[in-house]
C-alpha cells in the first residue's frame, strides 16, 4: 500500500485525490456551518443557558443555593447511590464479559441481549417494577411492612432503581473490547502456571483498564443523573429521599428557577468533567490498542 | 478453540453464575412482574384500559413526537457526523466530544434548560412568539427535547462506518465519471443507510420511552401534550396498579419489538460489511 502511495508524483497526487472525492470549498464550508450552528442551537445552547441563569441573581445567591442543606443532603444522598450502584455493576459487568468472550456456551447471544434490556425499557417502567415488588400493594409489601423495612419513598428503593438502570454500563463496554482481544494471553499465562486470579489482575486487567474506565465514567453519569426511574421510588421528602436531580425538579416547580439552575449547574459540570475524562480515556484507548496491534506486529515477524 | 480454552481457562462457573443470579434479580424478576400483574386482568378489562381516548392520545403524542424527532436526528446526525468524518476545521475535536452532552447530562437539566429556552420570554422562545411559533409547553417543544435526547444515537452509529468507507471506492465511481453527487447518493449513502437505519431506530427508542427531559417543556395537558411515561406515573400515585401495569406492558412490548428490530439491523448489517 505505502509503497504504491509513494511510487506516485507527490505533488499531483493529494490535489488529484481531493477533486474526485472531496466537495467544493463552497459546499464543504456550507456543510461545516449547518452543521455547527445546529449544534450550537440544540446543545451549546442550553448548556450556556444553565449557566446564565444559575448565576442571574448574583454569585451569592448561588452559593446560598447550593449550600442550603437540602441541597447538601441531596448531593450526599446522591453520591451514597453512585458509590452503590456503581461498584455492584462493576463486579457484574466484569463478570458478565469474562463468561461472555472467554467460553463458548449456549444461549450466549440470549445473555446478550438480557444484558442490554435495562436500556431498552423506559426509565419510568425501571422504577414501577421495583414498586410492583416492593410497594404497600405489591409483591413483599405486606411482608415488608411486618417486618417494618422501608424501601419504597426510602433509600434502598433509589438504590435498586439505579442500579438497574445502570446495569449495562460495563458490560456493554467490555464485552466487544474483550472479544476482539481474544483468549491467547490467558491462555498463555495459566499455561506459565499462573492461578485464575492472578492471570485476571496480572494479565486482563492492564489490557482491559481503559475500557473498564470508560464503562465506569458512564456509569457514574448515569447513575448520579438518573431521574424518571429514581422519581417514582423516591417519594420525594426533602433532606431524606431526594437526590439532586430530583432536588432541581422541586426547586424548579416552585418557581425558586434561580436556586433549581443553580444545583442544575453542579450536574451540568458534572456531565462535562465527564465528557473530559471520556474523551481522554477515548485517547488513551486509541493509543493502547494501536500499540498493542503494533507490538502483535512486530512478535509475529520475529515468529515468521 | 472454544474446547482448549474452557479447559485451560479458569472461573467459567463463577462468572457465569455471577451473571444470571444478576439477572434474574435484578432484571428478570423485576419486569416479570409487569407481566403477572397485567394477568390479573381480564382481557376486557386490560383492552379497555389500554384503548382509553386519553392513553390512545398519549400514544399518538408520545409516537408521534419520537418519530419525529427520529427523523430530524436522522438528517442533522447524518451531517454531523459526516462533517466531522470528512473535514478538519478548527475546534473539531471539541465539537466531537461536545456530541455525547446528551448522554452524559442528567434529563432534568436538560429539561428545565429547553423549557426555559423555548418558553415565550426565553432566549430563542422570544424570537419564535411574534412568528407564531410556540415551542414551550406544546407538541413542539416535546420534539424539540426529543430530538435534543436522541442526536448521539445517530451521530454515534453513523461516524464509524463512514470512518471505514475506503476513499477507493469513491474514487472508482470518480474514475469511471460520477458526478460527486451521484458518488454520494450512488455509493457512500447505500454504505451507510444500514447505520443511518440502526440510529433512527435506537433514537425512535430512547425518545419512547424518555421521561425527565420531556416532562417539563409538554406541559402535560390530557388529550394534548401528556406522553404515556407521565401517563402511567399518574396511574401510580393514583394507586391504580392495575391500570398502570396494563400501559407499560404495551410500552414494554413496544420496546421489545423496537430492541429486536435493531439487533436484526445491526446483524444484517454485519453481514453485509462481512460480504
Amino acid at each position: 500500500m505505502a509503497s504504491i502511495a509513494l511510487s506516485r508524483p507527490a505533488t499531483t497526487a493529494p490535489r488529484a485525490v481531493t477533486r474526485a472525492t472531496g466537495e467544493s470549498r463552497v459546499v464543504r464550508w456550507t456543510l461545516i456551518t449547518v452543521a455547527l450552528v445546529f449544534l450550537a442551537l440544540t446543545l451549546l445552547l442550553p448548556l450556556t443557558l444553565v449557566f446564565a441563569q444559575a448565576l442571574s441573581k448574583g454569585f451569592a445567591a448561588y452559593l446560598d443555593a447550593i449550600k442550603e442543606p437540602d441541597a447538601l443532603s441531596a448531593a450526599k444522598l446522591t453520591l451514597l447511590v453512585a458509590s452503590i450502584a456503581v461498584p455492584i455493576n462493576l463486579v457484574f459487568g466484569v463478570a458478565a464479559a469474562w463468561c461472555i468472550t472467554k467460553f463458548q456456551f449456549w444461549g450466549k447471544h440470549v445473555l446478550i441481549t438480557l444484558i442490554d434490556l435495562p436500556f431498552a425499557v423506559s426509565p419510568v417502567i425501571s422504577g414501577m417494577i421495583f414498586v410492583l415488588l416492593f410497594g404497600a400493594h405489591g409483591w413483599f409489601g405486606t411482608w415488608l411492612l411486618d417486618h417494618d423495612i422501608k424501601i419504597i419513598f426510602a433509600v434502598p428503593g433509589i438504590v435498586l432503581a439505579t442500579t438497574f438502570v445502570t446495569a449495562p454500563f460495563v458490560a456493554r463496554e467490555l464485552i466487544p473490547l474483550m472479544q476482539e482481544q481474544g483468549c491467547e494471553e490467558e491462555e498463555a499465562a495459566i499455561v506459565l502456571g499462573a492461578g485464575g486470579w492472578q492471570t485476571f489482575f496480572r494479565v486482563t486487567l492492564p489490557n482491559i483498564k481503559w475500557g473498564l474506565l470508560y464503562g465506569l465514567i458512564l456509569c457514574n453519569a448515569r447513575a448520579m443523573g438518573e431521574f424518571g426511574a429514581v422519581s417514582v421510588v423516591s417519594g420525594h421528602i426533602r433532606g431524606e429521599t431526594n437526590t439532586l436531580p430530583l432536588h432541581v425538579e422541586i426547586l424548579y416547580n416552585e418557581y425558586a428557577f434561580a436556586a433549581s439552575f443553580a444545583v442544575a449547574s453542579v450536574l451540568t459540570l458534572l456531565a462535562l468533567v465527564t465528557l473530559v475524562l471520556k474523551t481522554l480515556v477515548e485517547w488513551r484507548q486509541q493509543r493502547a490498542s494501536a500499540e498493542r496491534k503494533e507490538s502483535v506486529d512486530s512478535s509475529e515477524r520475529i515468529a515468521a | 478453540m472454544s474446547g482448549r480454552s474452557r479447559a485451560v481457562l479458569p472461573g467459567f462457573g463463577l462468572s457465569l453464575g455471577i451473571t444470571c443470579t444478576y439477572l434474574s434479580l435484578m432484571v428478570l424478576l423485576p419486569l416479570a412482574t409487569v407481566f403477572a400483574r397485567t394477568a390479573d386482568l381480564s382481557w376486557a378489562s386490560f383492552w379497555s384500559t389500554v384503548t382509553d381516548p386519553r392513553v390512545m392520545a398519549s400514544y399518538r403524542v408520545t409516537f408521534g413526537a419520537s418519530f419525529a424527532a427520529a427523523l430530524v436526528n436522522t438528517v442533522f446526525g447524518l451531517l454531523v457526523a459526516w462533517v466531522l468524518v470528512r473535514y478538519r476545521f478548527p475546534g473539531r475535536r471539541v465539537v466531537d466530544a461536545m456530541v455525547d452532552l446528551p448522554f452524559a447530562l442528567p434529563t432534568a437539566v436538560a429539561g428545565i434548560a429547553l423549557t426555559t429556552l423555548y418558553a415565550s420570554n426565553g432566549w430563542v422562545g422570544s424570537y419564535l412568539e411574534p412568528l407564531g411559533l410556540k415551542v414551550s409547553y406544546t407538541w413542539l417543544g416535546i420534539t424539540v427535547a426529543l430530538i435534543f435526547i436522541g442526536l448521539p444515537f445517530v451521530v454515534r452509529t453513523v461516524q464509524p462506518v463512514l470512518d471505514d468507507l475506503e476513499v477507493e471506492v469513491e474514487e472508482a465511481a470518480a474514475s469511471l465519471g460520477a458526478r460527486r453527487w451521484q458518488t454520494f447518493t450512488r455509493v457512500v449513502f447505500p454504505t451507510v443507510a444500514p447505520a443511518l437505519l440502526t440510529g433512527f431506530a435506537l433514537a425512535f427508542a430512547r425518545a419512547v420511552g424518555e421521561y425527565g427531559s420531556v416532562v417539563f417543556i409538554s406541559g402535560n395537558m390530557p388529550m394534548k401534550t401528556e406522553i404515556v411515561p407521565l401517563l402511567i406515573i399518574t396511574k401510580l400515585e393514583q394507586y391504580d396498579y392495575a391500570g398502570a401495569t396494563a400501559v407499560a406492558l404495551v410500552m414494554l412490548v413496544a420496546s421489545f419489538v423496537l430492541l429486536l428490530t435493531i439487533n436484526l439491523l445491526q446483524a444484517a448489517a454485519r453481514r453485509r460489511s462481512a460480504a
